[in-house]
This record gives structure tokens, C-alpha cells and sequence, in this order.
């Protein structure tokens, strides 16, 4: 099944034109994705469209579910008083906007999401004391809230170690292989985006260069 | 001491200052959270030199209750304020600084072409525990009402748009409405509480017990209670004191609040060690 499909989405901003050129893609469900470029190549970009964050003129984001976003991460946030729990039931918004408080069913999806990622026990701690590779576990957590089948990821192991780093791959994997949970994620770091991925986009000032397998990538990239 | 508070409790223009600054000072802390983690600070104190050009300019023409006509006009600078922050080249700070003078020198020179410096002005500038009449008490405990049930209801999502407003819109919030929603209470409260505290310290009582609290506090309902009790606190005891020894009440607040700023920090200095 296509969770998410791309049809000629192009975008700009009032101060970059043509940040986005005619992008096409679908992602299946059940596959690890990756976006991967350059640093102002529009892979951000190309996902606040998806997410709805950007608004689009041109071409259209057809999404099948819910998505849980796993967003840059912000200023604010490392000096923000919040425990582990607030932050990971805050996932549950999307799924009861409406109502005033979190339903016990909220709860319970959170602690049983909390039990999974190893993040339970230390619920009552804040979020700005952890890690930088626990944050991303508590987010992933939050996004798993929000969804039960794809969760999008920009950066994710930005400022990571190396050893964390791949934690948070082998999680991502993890969560793949045993939940069924789509993976679109931006990333940086290329040799390891391509030992994970089933799938690869390769993102080149807005354009699409490349899609389908890493082996093919690294046939076709490595001149 | 019981006899003093019995004493001063007395007297109906202690009462009525009372009973509005103590809601007042909670709504404040409720509201502060928000605004000191979304670094809005400022806005309370920009607000309030609005409020006070406000005030002088209806007090010039003679209205009798100021106070209807400077919550209409603060809510809407209110919002210009965040529009103008969010989307022109013009920072938000910048902005803030330049409306809250730019109002603060048209306050000042209506007063000197109408009035001149006399006690009511003063009163806008440093408070005063008397300006609260029966009408005012009313129309306070209305707005402090209304504040406190919109942030109820609208905790959770305060929380998600105050975290990660990313993830918020993602979610399908509508983040800038509750960044206005957050800015309307805000001018309610800051034109309620002004006529106490007065325009030169409100903002204080609005940024001083969410800075308290998260000294200590690690969790964003955490930091939210505390800050309503140490808002409330300070205020039970600036009022105390201000009676006691004599001085302004809005000033006495504030040194208070300071107190237990530095109380709390040192507090987290020794935890940490």
C-alpha cells in the first residue's frame, strides 16, 4: 500500500524561488526511507510540504494516515520544564483534538509506547536533563504516538556520537521490521542512510537525481 | 499578626484589592509560563506602556472607567504586537521596544498638554491599592474567570504548541491561534492588574513566579502550580507588608517575588551539588 504520494510538487519561498522542481516519489508502507543532500538542497523543505507545514501551490501530497513528525529540534526546548511523560502523551493530540483532557486510552498507548523504547521508568525525569540520544528516543516515542503506521524524521541524529547515532538506526530498523512502522527520514550522514534504507532519494538543489535502492545508488554515485 | 491582618482586612478598599489581586496574580502566573518559555517576556511590558497611553488619554477626556475602553485597545495591540513579530523584518523585541516607548511618550505628553503629573497619573504609573472601585472589582473577577477557564481548557494544547510548534501544526494545531489566544489573555490580565500594581511593575508579576518555579521544578504542571502559589503567595504577603511598613504595594510585591526568586535559586544551587 502507497502511504504517502508525491505528484509535481513544486514549491517556493517569497525569498528562494524554486526551492522544490517537479518532485514525484510514493513511499510503501513497510519501507525504510531515506532523503538525502546537500544542506540547502530543500530535504526539510520537501518534508514541511508533505506535513503540511508548507503550504503547496503546485502539485499534491496525497496521505493515507496520520503521521508522527519528528521535527528538528529547537531552541527552545533545552531549557523547557518538561517531564519525559508530558512530552511523549502530547503525541496523542492528533488522534483527539477535540476533547479537553488526555482520554485514559491516551495513557495507556503512551505507557505501553514508554515500555517499548526502554523510556518508562525514567517518565518522571526532564527532557532538557537527557542525552541528546534519549531526547531522540522520547520524540520517536511521541511520534509513535501520533501514528501507528509512518513516522517522519528530519535529522534525527544531528549532533549525535557516532555510537548513538547508530542506536537510533538500529531502533528506527527495529521499530521496521517488528511494528510494520514506515520510515521517511532526512539525513546527513550517507553511508549510513544506505546500509538501512530500502529506499533512497537523492535530493540536488530541489530536484530529484536519484530513487530506488542504495546498492543501485552506490553503483551509480560513486564515480 | 492576626490582628493586624484582621485589622487591615477591615477597611473595604483592602478587601476589594484583595480579592482582585489575588486571582489577578494567578491568572498572571498562569499565563507567564507560557510566555517566559515561548521568550514573549517582553510582551507584558510592552503591553502595559500601552496600556498606560491608554489610560491617560481616556482619563484626559474624562471617563469616568478608563478600564473599558483600555482592554478593547491593549487585546488589539496585543495582536499587532505577534503580527508584527511574526512576519515583518522588524524582530519582535525591536517592535515591542518600539510600541511600548512610542506609547509610554504619548501617555506622558497628553498628561502635561491636559492635566499634568497629578496623583491619578502617578497612580497609573506605580499603582495604587486604592483605584479599584465596586464596578472595577466586578469586571475584574469577570475577565480573571474567563482566563482561568480558557486555560483550562486549552492546557494541553498551550503545552504542544509551547514545546514543539512543529510537531504542533504537524498534529493539525493551529498554533497562531493559540499564540493570539495566549496574547489576548495576557492584555485582559495586564489592563486588570495595572491599576494595582501599576504600569512600571506588572510585567513582573507575570514573568517573576514562572522564573521562580523553574528554578526547582522540572515538569511543565509542576511549574505551573507552583508558579500560581508562589504568584499568590507574594502577593498575600506583599500586601501584608506594604500595609505594615507603610510602602507602595505594587513595589512591595514585586521585592518579594525577587525574594523568593533568589530563595528558590539558591535552593536549586544546593540540589545540584
Amino acid at each position: 500500500m502507497d502511504l504517502i504520494q508525491v505528484k509535481d510538487l513544486s514549491f517556493s519561498y517569497p525569498t528562494k524561488k524554486d526551492t522544490l522542481k517537479n518532485i514525484n516519489f510514493t513511499i510503501r508502507e513497510g519501507t525504510f526511507n531515506c532523503i538525502v543532500g546537500e544542506n540547502g538542497s530543500g530535504k526539510s523543505t520537501l518534508i514541511k510540504c508533505i506535513l503540511g507545514l508548507n503550504k503547496i501551490v503546485t502539485g499534491e501530497v496525497i496521505k493515507e494516515t496520520h503521521i508522527g513528525y519528528l521535527p528538528q529540534k529547537s531552541e527552545i526546548q533545552t531549557s523547557f520544564p518538561a517531564s519525559i511523560e508530558e512530552v511523549v502523551l502530547s503525541g496523542t493530540i492528533s488522534t483527539n483534538i477535540r476533547s479537553i483532557f488526555y482520554k485514559k486510552e491516551n495513557k495507556e498507548l503512551a505507557k505501553q509506547v514508554m515500555e517499548k523504547l526502554n523510556i518508562y521508568d525514567i517518565r518522571k525525569k526532564c527532557f532538557a536533563d537527557l542525552s541528546g540520544g534519549q531526547q531522540q528516543r522520547v520524540l520517536i516515542a511521541r511520534a509513535l504516538c501520533a501514528t501507528k503506521k509512518i513516522i517522519v524524521l528530519d535529522e534525527p541524529t544531528n549532533g549525535l556520537d557516532p555510537s548513538i547515532a547508530k542506536q537510533i538506526y538500529e531502533l528506527l530498523d527495529k521499530l521496521k521490521k517488528e511494528e510494520n512502522i514506515t520510515i521517511l527520514m532526512v539525513s546527513h550522514d550517507i553511508d549510513r542512510a544506505l546500509k538501512y534504507a530500502d529506499n533512497v532519494i537523492e535530493l540536488i538543489n530541489g530536484e530529484i537525481t536519484f530513487e530506488g535502492k542504495p546498492s543501485e545508488y552506490r553503483a551509480g554515485g560513486e564515480q | 499578626m492576626f490582628q493586624v491582618v484582621a485589622e487591615m482586612m477591615s477597611h473595604a478598599f483592602i478587601q476589594r484589592a484583595v480579592v482582585v489581586g489575588s486571582i489577578v496574580s494567578l491568572c498572571a502566573a498562569l499565563l507567564g509560563v507560557s510566555l517566559v518559555l515561548k521568550r514573549y517576556s517582553m510582551i507584558g511590558d510592552g503591553l502595559s506602556h500601552v496600556g498606560f497611553g491608554i489610560l491617560t488619554i481616556a482619563t484626559a477626556f474624562g471617563y469616568a472607567s478608563p478600564l473599558y475602553i483600555a482592554i478593547p485597545c491593549v487585546t488589539i495591540s496585543a495582536i499587532i504586537l505577534l503580527k508584527i513579530g511574526n512576519n515583518s523584518r522588524i524582530k519582535s523585541d525591536s517592535a515591542i521596544a518600539i510600541i511600548s516607548s512610542s506609547a509610554l511618550a504619548i501617555g506622558v505628553a497628553v498628561t502635561s498638554v491636559t492635566t499634568g503629573m497629578n496623583t491619578d497619573v502617578c497612580n497609573f504609573m506605580f499603582g495604587s491599592i486604592l483605584a479599584m472601585s465596586k464596578s472595577d472589582v466586578y469586571l475584574s473577577i469577570g475577565v480573571c474567570v474567563v482566563v482561568a477557564i480558557l486555560f483550562i481548557i486549552y492546557y494541553r494544547k498551550l503545552f504542544i504548541v509551547t514545546f514543539d510548534e512543529d510537531f504542533a501544526k504537524a498534529s493539525g494545531l493551529k498554533s497562531k491561534r493559540y499564540t493570539n489566544i495566549i496574547a489576548i489573555l495576557t492584555a485582559l490580565i495586564i489592563v486588570i492588574g495595572m491599576r494595582m500594581m501599576g504600569v512600571m511593575l506588572i510585567s513582573s508579576i507575570i514573568i517573576f513566579p514562572a522564573l521562580t518555579s523553574m528554578r526547582i521544578f522540572k515538569s511543565f504542571k509542576k511549574v505551573i502550580i507552583s508558579s500560581g502559589i508562589v504568584s499568590v503567595v507574594s502577593f498575600f504577603m506583599g500586601i501584608y507588608l506594604s500595609y505594615v511598613y507603610n510602602i507602595s504595594t505594587g513595589a512591595t510585591i514585586v521585592l518579594v517575588n525577587l525574594v523568593l526568586f533568589i530563595l528558590f535559586s539558591i535552593i536549586e544551587y544546593i540540589v545540584r551539588k
